[in-house]
């Protein structure tokens, strides 16, 4: 595969590798914050972290937006298609989350439920298009990136004139989510959390382009390095990130100009901005409330808009208690952190997102299995 | 967070379609978003639309940087 | 010898429909319509001795060893896909479940939950597949069943079958018996059952040229016991894939294991549709590929084997069995990485994530 299969290369790997061991300060900690989750899923999947010198620590971000919905949108979610009869098109990741009720839709899909998977926003456009006599809900999520594919969705809606799709919105943003974590007691005052630099999102960043994160790199003096999907990429951000720290700079620096410019994709962005308003707040989980963080869909196209279709009324829930997604996702802990990660909490039985999503630091660690009871492996001979 | 992967366009169809391949794999995606898009391009694809174009110089660039750590990756087919 | 198969025996005013005739609940029934099935769709296709006797049961000779026997239901949606269908992946499945345990398989059963309004058509085309793979593979089908349910309580059809087969003594192949030290072999490229089946979803729609792997594996095992008759497992990776196979008997065996991912045959395209669903190749099914553990003296011989059969050409040797109590399998990436190949947590989703 052209232009994937370079940016995977073991050699290369090694060399880079070993240039960062060779520039890292020795006693001194590089704590990098990952935000997307892609990037933790790559770090775990290539075993990065065996080729990288112990001075880099790596923290995982809420750049998982299946992570951070919060339980209470699933639950409507969920009532959409169990008590309202609508056929619920949700992109397959959301489709094991844990709700209330130890429901999730899957769960809600086995007791009878219309829930179907999608992959793309035209497939829920179509699936409406064959069932004009059932209402169609297209369940949004994502960050960014996803949501130019929804505001296309809406636009193609209103110029047919489809009379029965509809979106429940959840998309949010990723410069509101860095800014909350910056800004969050334990970074900021208390330092328990050590933030040294980040590793930016890839494919939102194609998006909405570098220029948003050069407030955080001046305002918290925080290096930031775009870095492309691809492990290679994410070791030489890496390397990029470790000599912005050793030179004292707090740069925006794009390591993944193949795909990013400071501007990034306008057209994208215009048609969001047709399609969606910013929310005044949003429940995160983990997060809590954060301010302007995530996008509701604009007068103009209310006819579309699941919420103003449907009664949905939301209802906050708390994670369960033994859960630390919260914490995990704002880079406080680690999955091993958790009293219940491995045990009552695994792939099979999740108790919070974190352990679901495929992004998710649990689900990541527990499948890679970092976790410390795994042995190295005597080679045999 | 958002899987998304380099394919090339190989005929554009009606109604901002576009048919691409990776790895001999076909699909149709949309192209609303990105401008412009040209058989032979190489976009990014993701959740069946394309996000953006795939600029083949910096893409170039950046494995030159890389190339630079000493050993050259396996140049591209 | 009864008389000519191919003449629909007298009694039936009027041939079946298999053009455009349905699936009725009197097909189920037990009585004309029934009969009628049998005689004019699956003994026609299936014909032999024993469904020749008309019994509702099979006669059969006392095989020399032990007898092994294996069960499998098939509910694969689509029905038909690139490579195979549900007919011939229920005689290949079950044929390969008998023959991973180093057993000859030598009959077969085949039962037919049918949904009313199944088009007759569609049955014959199954069962005909069904009669050519199971001729292909020598490999009769002696006995069976035919139930119908109402419309809407089945998925158009469902296939239970059954095979029965004989180990000669000295052959000892099982799920507990991989050794540290032990090689770890495939036959071939992974995930191309799975992938040609995933094209074909709604949803999903991508075009490749994949095609199911689906095929009887009794004659390359047997060549593979020939070569290395210490052989101590064999399996066939289906559902969840290889990740699945090789940690069921890591936990059997109460083994480690250690491959390489950059010994795993996969093709090309398998990884790209892989890639762009956000799967993991190791965990998507195959219907035609069979994983064996050796001890490491037989290694060489039993690839070398694998090779000059047309079902094993691609094989390759891609890891050791390693002490481990914990039972984890772990793979060394292209990267020189390390990282645990876990089991399948409920089904394998597609991503956007």
């Amino acid at each position: 595969m052209k232009y994937v299969d370079e940016f995977r290369d073991g050699k290369v790997a090694r060399n880079l590798a070993q240039s960062i061991a060779a520039e890292v300060q020795p006693e001194r900690r590089y704590h990098l914050m990952e935000f997307c989750g892609g990037h933790t899923h790559a770090i775990s999947r290539y075993g990065l972290r065996d080729l990288l010198p112990p001075e880099i620590r790596f923290i995982h971000g809420p750049g998982c937006p299946v992570c951070v919905l919060p339980i209470g949108r699933i639950d409507s979610a969920i009532e959409l298609a169990r008590d309202h009869g609508v056929i619920l098109c949700s992109y397959g990741d959301t489709l094991r989350v844990p709700a209330s009720e130890r429901m999730s839709l899957l769960r809600a899909k086995a007791e009878g439920a219309d829930i179907r998977m999608v992959y793309s926003s035209a497939d829920a456009l179509r699936i409406a298009r064959e069932h004009p006599e059932r209402e169609v809900v297209f369940f949004a999520i994502g960050f960014e990136t996803t949501t130019p594919p929804t505001a296309v969705a809406l636009r193609q809606a209103r110029a047919e004139g489809l009379k029965n799709f509809s979106v429940f919105a959840n998309h949010v943003l990723t410069p509101s989510a860095i800014q909350n974590i910056l800004e969050s007691p334990e970074v900021r005052e208390l330092g328990t959390v050590p933030l040294d630099g980040f590793i930016g999102p890839s494919h939102v960043s194609t998006i909405i382009g570098s220029r948003p994160y050069e407030f955080f790199a001046e305002e918290f003096q925080k290096p930031v390095v775009i870095a492309g999907f691809e492990p290679l990429d994410v070791l030489q951000s890496v390397l990029m990130l470790v000599r912005q720290l050793n030179e004292g700079r707090a740069e925006v620096e794009n390591q993944f100009s193949r795909a990013v410019t400071r501007e990034g994709n306008l057209k994208a962005q215009a048609m969001v901005a047709e399609v969606f308003e910013l929310r005044e707040r949003f429940e995160w989980r983990g997060l809590g409330e954060v301010p302007y963080s995530a996008l509701r869909i604009r007068e103009a196209f209310r006819d579309f808009d699941a919420e103003v279709r449907f009664d949905l009324p939301y209802r906050s829930v708390p994670d369960h208690k033994a859960c630390e997604c919260g914490t995990i996702l704002r880079g406080l802990k680690q999955p091993q952190d958790c009293k219940v990660f491995g045990t009552v909490c695994t792939p099979d039985n999740p108790l919070g997102s974190c352990m679901v999503s495929a992004e998710g630091a649990c689900a990541a660690y527990y499948t890679y299995g970092q976790f410390k009871g795994a042995q190295p492996v005597a080679e045999a001979s | 967070m958002c899987l998304a992967i380099p394919v090339k366009v190989i005929e554009l169809l009606a109604a901002d379609q576009a048919l691409v391949d990776v790895g001999g794999v076909r699909k149709e995606v949309d192209v609303s978003l990105v401008d412009g898009v040209q058989t032979g391009d190489y976009v990014i694809l993701h959740v069946g639309f394309a996000i953006n174009r795939l600029d083949e110089t910096e893409a170039q660039k950046t494995l030159a940087m890389l190339r630079e750590m000493g050993v050259a990756p396996e140049a591209a087919a | 010898m009864s008389a000519d198969p191919k003449v629909v025996r007298r009694g039936y005013i009027r041939a079946l429909d298999l053009k455009r005739g349905k699936v009725e609940m009197s097909h189920g029934g037990g009585g004309r319509a029934m009969a009628q099935l049998i005689d004019e769709l699956f003994q026609l296709a299936f014909d032999n001795p024993w469904l020749r006797q008309a019994n509702d049961q099979a006669l059969l000779s006392r095989p020399e060893g032990r007898i092994v026997m294996a069960t499998d239901s098939h509910v694969v949606s689509p029905l038909f896909f690139p490579g195979g269908d549900i007919g011939s992946l229920s005689v290949h499945g079950t044929i390969n479940d008998v023959a991973t345990s180093g057993a000859r398989p030598l009959w077969l059963s085949a039962g037919f939950i049918l949904e009313e309004g199944f088009p007759l058509a569609d049955l014959k085309r199954i069962v005909d597949s069904m009669a050519a793979a199971a001729r292909a593979a020598g490999v009769p089908i002696v006995t069976g069943d035919t139930k119908v349910v109402e419309r809407g309580k089945g998925d158009g059809v469902f296939i239970n079958t059954t095979g029965v087969g004989v180990v000669p003594d000295g052959i000892e192949i099982s799920g507990h018996r991989a050794r540290p030290g032990d090689r770890i072999l495939v036959s071939g490229h992974l995930g191309d059952h799975g992938v040609a089946i995933m094209s074909l979803r709604e949803n999903l729609s991508f075009s490749t040229n994949i095609i199911s792997d689906s095929a009887a594996l009794h004659e390359l095992i047997a060549a593979m016991i020939r070569a290395a008759p210490d052989i101590h497992c064999l399996r066939d990776p289906t559902r969840g894939g290889l990740a699945s196979t090789l940690n069921e008997i890591a936990r059997q065996s109460g083994v480690g294991m250690a491959i390489r991912e950059a010994d795993i045959p996969v093709r090309e395209e398998v990884d790209a549709a892989c890639e762009l669903l956000g799967l993991d190749p190791l965990y998507v099914a195959n219907e035609g590929k069979v994983v064996a553990i050796c001890p490491a003296a037989s290694a060489d011989a039993l690839l070398a084997a694998m090779h000059i059969h047309p079902l094993g050409q691609d094989a390759a040797i891609i890891g050791e069995v390693v002490e481990d109590s914990h039972g984890f399998v772990q793979m060394e990436t292209s990267f020189g990485g390390r990282r645990n190949v876990d089991w399948l947590s409920g089904e394998q989703l597609p991503r956007i994530c």
